[in-house]
This record gives C-alpha cells, structure tokens and sequence, in this order.
C-alpha cells in the first residue's frame, strides 16, 4: 500500500502524464466528465461523471477506415490504426468498473471487436472506491462493492490522502515508476473508510431495489406487460439515458463522403432514437413505447438470458439522475418488478 | 404547494369521474422529492400519485402534440410560461385545441436540482421550501439555501404569474418570482469579440453528446421527421463528428424555432451537459424585439409573427448587415 497527500495529487497526475495519456474525471466547471487529464484541469474523485469511463474503450464517434483512389482511378482502402499505445484510466468506480466487464462479453467475444480490444489492452486501469455515494447510486442491486472495487491499481480516498493498492503486474509496473512520489503505507489504513463506505450504501434511498421478478426466463410475460404503456408515455426519446449509460453499446457504422474519400465512421446510437436500425423497408420499432421497452428488456431480461444471468444494468445511476423528465430504470424495476413503487 | 397540489388532485378527479375528459396530464411523484415525470393518468385511482411540488418544472404542453390524431380528451396542468407554448402550438396546428382543456395552475417558482448538488450536496433524501428558503436533508446531513439561488433559470426571469390561455385557473394566486434582467446574458456575450465568443461557444457546446434531449423536449420543435434524423437528408447525424457539426446542429436549431421560441427554457433545463442553450435563442428573441418591435411569441393565439409577417417598416436585411447586427 502506498500513499501521497491529496494537496500533491497533481504531481502523481503529471507524473503519469508525462509517459502516457491519462484519462480522468476532470471538472470544467458545469460538469464532471471524463477526459486526457492536461496539466491545469482540476481532476475530482468525489462527483459523479455526466458520461462513464467506457468513453476510453468506446468514444462516442471514431473513425475505422478511409477509401480514396489513386492516379490510376483504383480504389485505395486505408484501414486506421488501432491503439497502440498504453494509457490508464484513473477514478473508476465499482460501477464502471462492472460494466466495462459487461462490454468486453460484448466487444471481446467472436468476432473480436479490434478497435475496443487493443483499447482494453492498453488500458492501466485505477478502480476508485466510493467515499461518497448519491442518492442515485443503487449498485449493491447487483451485487457490486463500490468499498472496493477491483482494478490493476485500488485506489482510496481517506481524509487528506489517497492509497494505492497494486493488484495486477501492470499496476506493479505504473506504481513502481512513481515510487518517488508515493509514501509507504499500512494496508489496514483504509479499512475504516471501507467500512463507512459500506454502511452508507444500507442508508441510500435506493439500496433496497431488487431485481426479483427481472432476469432470464421472464421474457414473454414482461414484454407483454400492460405498464410499458404509461412508462413510455413520459419518455421523449431523447437518448440520454443510452449516452450516459455505461453499459449501452449499440453503435452505427456510416460513410463520410468528402471531397477526399470515403471515411467509415461509428458512432453511438441508441434504442430509444427513432431511426435506430432504419432499413430499407423502414424501421422494426415504429413507437416510443417498443423503443422504451427494448431498452429495459435488453438490461434486464436479454442480457440474463445470455450471459449467465448478468445483468447489462450495474446501478450508476446516471440514467436516474439525467433523464430530462425523471423516468428511468428503477421506475421501471419497481413498477413491474417484485417491489412495487 | 400541498394545499394546491390537494385541490388539483380532487379537480382532477372530478373531470375524470364526470368523464369531461379521458386523461389527465400532470406530474407522477417520483423516488425523490425533486424527480416527478409528466404522466398521463387515465384511472382515478392513479391519481393518489398525482404531484405538483417544487420540481414541476417540465413544461407538459409538448406532451399534446402526439395526442394531435386521438380522439380523447386530455387535460392539461399548465404553470403560467407553459401557456406561451401551448398558444404557440395552437397558432401552428401542431395540437388539437377542442380536444385539450387547458388547467392554468399557480406557480411561485420551480427549482434545480443540478444547482443544489452543484453547492458539493448529495446524498438528497427530502426537500422542503418555504417562501425563499430551502431545507435539504441529505444522508451526510442537512443544508439551508436560499430559494433564489436554486430556480430553475426560466424562472430566474419569469414573465409573471398570468396564464395567457386557460380554461379554468387554480392556484394562480400565487406569486412568481421577482425576475432578474433576462437579457444581461446576451447583451454580455453581444459586448465580446468575435473570438471570445466563439471561444465561449465552443466551450460549452463541445460538451454536447447530441442526445437531442434539448430538442426532443423543445415545445417548438415539432417537426415530425427531424432533418437531422432523416437518412435521406444528407445531414443525418447521430454524434458530432466535429466541433463545426456540434455547432451546426444547435445554430441551425436556433434558427429554426426563430420567433417560434417563446424562451421556455426545456432546451437548458433538460441538457444533461448543463449548455445555456437558451442563450442561442434569446439572443434572437432581444434581436427580433429591436429590429421589429418588443415580441413574445405565444402571448396570443393565432397571431403571425414578425418573420413571416411582411410589412412596409421591417428593417432591411442590408442595414442589419452594414451595422453589424445594430439597427
Ligand atoms: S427514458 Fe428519459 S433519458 Fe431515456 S430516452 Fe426516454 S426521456 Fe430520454
Ligand atoms: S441503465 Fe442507468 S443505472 Fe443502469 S448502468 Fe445504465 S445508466 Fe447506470
Ligand atoms: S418561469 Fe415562472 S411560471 Fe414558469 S415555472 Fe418558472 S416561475 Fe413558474
Ligand atoms: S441536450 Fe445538451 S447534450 Fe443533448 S443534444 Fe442538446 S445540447 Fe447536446
């Protein structure tokens, strides 16, 4: 366990930012979100980010390859390339750090996503464990510990320090290079604050959320249940609820045709949007209420189904705290699950 | 507010039981005390969960315009601004007037959430407001803050606590807050250089993530196939590919709802990225007032405004453009 006192914590962020880009919570004064920490930002490990960490393994916009022709009228196909450097990923909490789990059986199994694997790869990643949960946060619902959750460095906010607890050999490697800067500390100085942490979470409005009546084997019965109706009616469709998720990972392939070429792009999309897998014959999902539903019924009942009983939900609470009009998951947990509102 | 929210909740059941109309469309309580959602309730007995509190601050009018082809009746609870939005609708066809009943409810002010956990409190388990104080308890324990320094920014410069289209009024003696100049802002950003403006911009609007939150809940924009959804209209985008795309999606919104806009303030209060996108068209809305006259659009129904409404005395386009911008 090593430490370093928090008035100094910049040191630790420009030493790391010498070698490599280092991605962290960064306050630019209306929002939290996550960014390439450059000397100056104000990083802040005690807010919630607006968007989550998948921004580092998963941008909302990327380029993936670029078409042209030559003298000679032939096409040239330009494949981008991939990550090829290492960067770390600072202040995740047990929540982002569970749902980056919930992308790699996405994006890491056949066929191999290749942009998001070297990404992962490259990843240093700094778990964070929450000192100050919100009122929005119900992450013990799916079994997470947000005391102390499980990147290649733990990191702990205790009074005026932050610890460091390496657990894989590339933590190993990114603490040793900083030990000029780090104190030695005890491994029972953080377990005060890990109990605390733990208590709050039993005080949280939320906490008693459950997932009973959700999960693999419901499928029929919930998607044909009569409350999708008048949860839809308050959803505008917006999106934000997808774009702030850490766990959303539905993108769109399109092709840019400016005056050099083709570039192929991705970008985010999102279930709840209109023209979400348009096809030639137009869309499958023509109202607001089957957009609503696939999204809930993809974290709660599809996911399961597929992945052992997973859930594609891990409680952050973003959806809960930015959805313009207040509808989001735990309403809908609540209404049609074992717990009712 | 309880008070008031009692006599809503029995005036609504009254229409529904009397079957005046089908649905009634108001705020749902919510798990915290600042989260209620716009819900339509159809059955007396949801009507128990029926709340009108200090954080009805979304404007239920847009809600209408997907009702345009039903053939029920719906009524509406419509705090004093929401009602510009409701005449603006009328005026452009996008609601069907003889199928809504308009309840003006009083309103002394809504309040943001995002302000009271900007001030570094979390952990929100109840609030409660008296006339200008705000008590907030939290599970770390509890604050005090002054009511003014956590309104909503509509209701900052609120235009007053008169509903301009109603079928019946209750509460709406309740005073609205004393508003602060509306156009400081704009006459701020209108005194910068070109380059500090841009630089001011691009600031907040490279935060943008294009959820579309802003226009999805934007009572003016009602179109039913947005441009920027449509496949076929070549500008189709689901995510800012530039930073000169994240500007082109809000300067062309703005234009769009130019004199359509009657500064409700949906488009900042739903950003999740905390944008003052209100700004874009309040600077329109102080430009169209100096070129053409003081105009608010929505204050009466059916009215033209000055955009399409041609007349001998407009400013001409070129003296805008040789004064830059001054008429
Ligand atoms: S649930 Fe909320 S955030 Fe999600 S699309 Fe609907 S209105 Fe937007
Ligand atoms: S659905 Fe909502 S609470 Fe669950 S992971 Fe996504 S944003 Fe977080
Ligand atoms: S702008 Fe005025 S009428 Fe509208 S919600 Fe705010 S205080 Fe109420
Ligand atoms: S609501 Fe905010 S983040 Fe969403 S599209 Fe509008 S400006 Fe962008």
């Amino acid at each position: 366990m090593k430490k370093i006192a928090l008035a100094k914590i910049d040191s630790l962020l420009e030493a790391i930012s010498k070698d490599m880009n280092l991605f962290a919570p960064v306050d630019n004064k209306s929002t939290v979100n996550y960014a390439e920490w450059k000397s100056g930002d104000v990083a802040v490990f005690d807010k919630m980010t607006v968007r989550s960490a998948k921004d580092a393994f998963f941008p909302q916009c990327e380029n993936m390859s670029k078409f042209s022709r030559d003298q000679d009228n032939k096409i040239i196909i330009d494949k981008l390339e991939t990550c090829d450097k290492d960067f770390v990923v600072m202040g995740v909490r047990g929540c982002d750090i569970k749902a980056i789990a919930v992308l790699d059986k996405v994006f890491l199994s056949e066929p191999v996503d290749t942009f998001y694997a070297a990404r992962r790869d490259h990843s240093i990643l700094i778990s964070l464990s929450c000192s100050k949960p919100e009122e929005t946060c119900f992450c013990t619902t799916f079994g997470i510990d947000p005391a102390q959750p499980k990147g290649d460095v733990e990191m702990y906010i205790v009074s005026d320090y932050a610890y460091f607890n390496t657990v894989t050999a590339k933590g190993e490697k990114l603490i040793s290079s900083l030990n000029n800067l780090l104190e030695n500390a005890k491994d029972s100085d953080i377990d005060s604050a890990k109990v605390a942490t733990r208590d709050i979470m039993c005080k949280l409005p939320l906490h008693d959320v459950t997932t009973d009546g959700w999960g693999a084997g419901v499928l029929e019965e919930m998607f044909n249940r009569p409350e999708w109706e008048q949860l839809s009616s308050s959803c505008i469709g917006c999106g934000t609820c997808t774009y702030v998720c850490p766990t959303c990972q539905c993108y769109d392939i399109r092709d840019y045709n400016g005056s050099n070429g083709v570039t192929r792009y991705r970008c985010w999309d999102s279930c709840m949007k209109s023209d979400f897998t348009m096809m030639a014959h137009g869309n499958n999902r023509t109202t607001q209420l089957q957009r609503f539903r696939q999204r809930f019924m993809h974290k709660l009942v599809y996911s399961p189904a597929n992945n052992d009983g997973e859930f594609s939900c891990v409680g952050c609470g973003r959806c809960v705290a930015k959805c313009p009009v207040s509808m989001n998951i735990v309403k809908v947990i609540k209404t049609m699950g074992g717990e009712k509102l | 507010m309880q008070g008031l929210e009692k006599k809503i909740k029995d005036r609504a059941s009254e229409l529904l039981q009397s079957g005046a109309v089908d649905g009634i469309i108001g705020w749902e309580k919510g798990q915290f005390e600042y989260d209620p959602t716009p819900a339509v309730f159809t059955k007396e007995t949801g009507l128990d969960n029926l709340c009108y509190n200090n954080f009805c601050g979304a404007n239920l009018s847009k809600y209408l315009v997907g009702k345009i082809t039903s053939d029920k009746k719906f009524a509406v609870l419509l705090k004093p601004c929401d009602t510009y939005s409701m005449n603006q609708l009328i005026t452009e066809h996008r609601v069907n007037r003889s199928n809504i009943y308009i309840i003006g409810i009083g309103c002394n002010g809504h309040l943001n959430v995002e302000k009271i956990k900007a001030q570094g409190i979390s952990g929100i388990t109840a609030v409660s407001a008296s006339d200008d104080h705000v008590n907030i308890s939290t599970i770390y324990g509890d604050s005090k803050l002054a009511k003014k320094e956590i309104l909503l920014g509509k209701c900052e410069v609120c235009r007053g606590n008169v509903h301009v289209i109603f079928d019946e009024l209750i509460g709406e003696e309740l005073q609205t807050p004393k508003p602060d100049d509306r156009f400081e802002m704009v006459a701020k950003l209108e005194a910068m250089t070109a380059e500090e403006r841009f630089k001011f911009w691009q600031g907040e609007l490279s935060r943008c993530i294009r959820c579309n939150a802003c226009r999805n809940a934007c009572p003016a924009c009602t179109c039913r196939v947005c441009v920027f959804d449509n496949g076929r209209s070549g500008i189709e985008a689901k995510a800012n590919a530039s930073e000169f795309e994240e500007q082109m999606f809000h300067i062309i919104r703005a234009f769009h709802v130019a004199a359509r806009c009657t500064d409700c303030g949906e488009c900042s209060r739903v950003c999740p990225e905390n944008i003052p996108l209100h700004l874009l068209n309040r600077k329109y809305v102080k430009d169209i007032n100096e070129f053409y006259g003081d105009y608010q659009a929505g204050d009466i129904a059916e009215q033209r405004n000055p955009l399409v409404n041609f007349g001998d005395d407009d400013i001409e386009p070129t003296t805008v453009s040789d004064k830059g911008g001054q008429k």
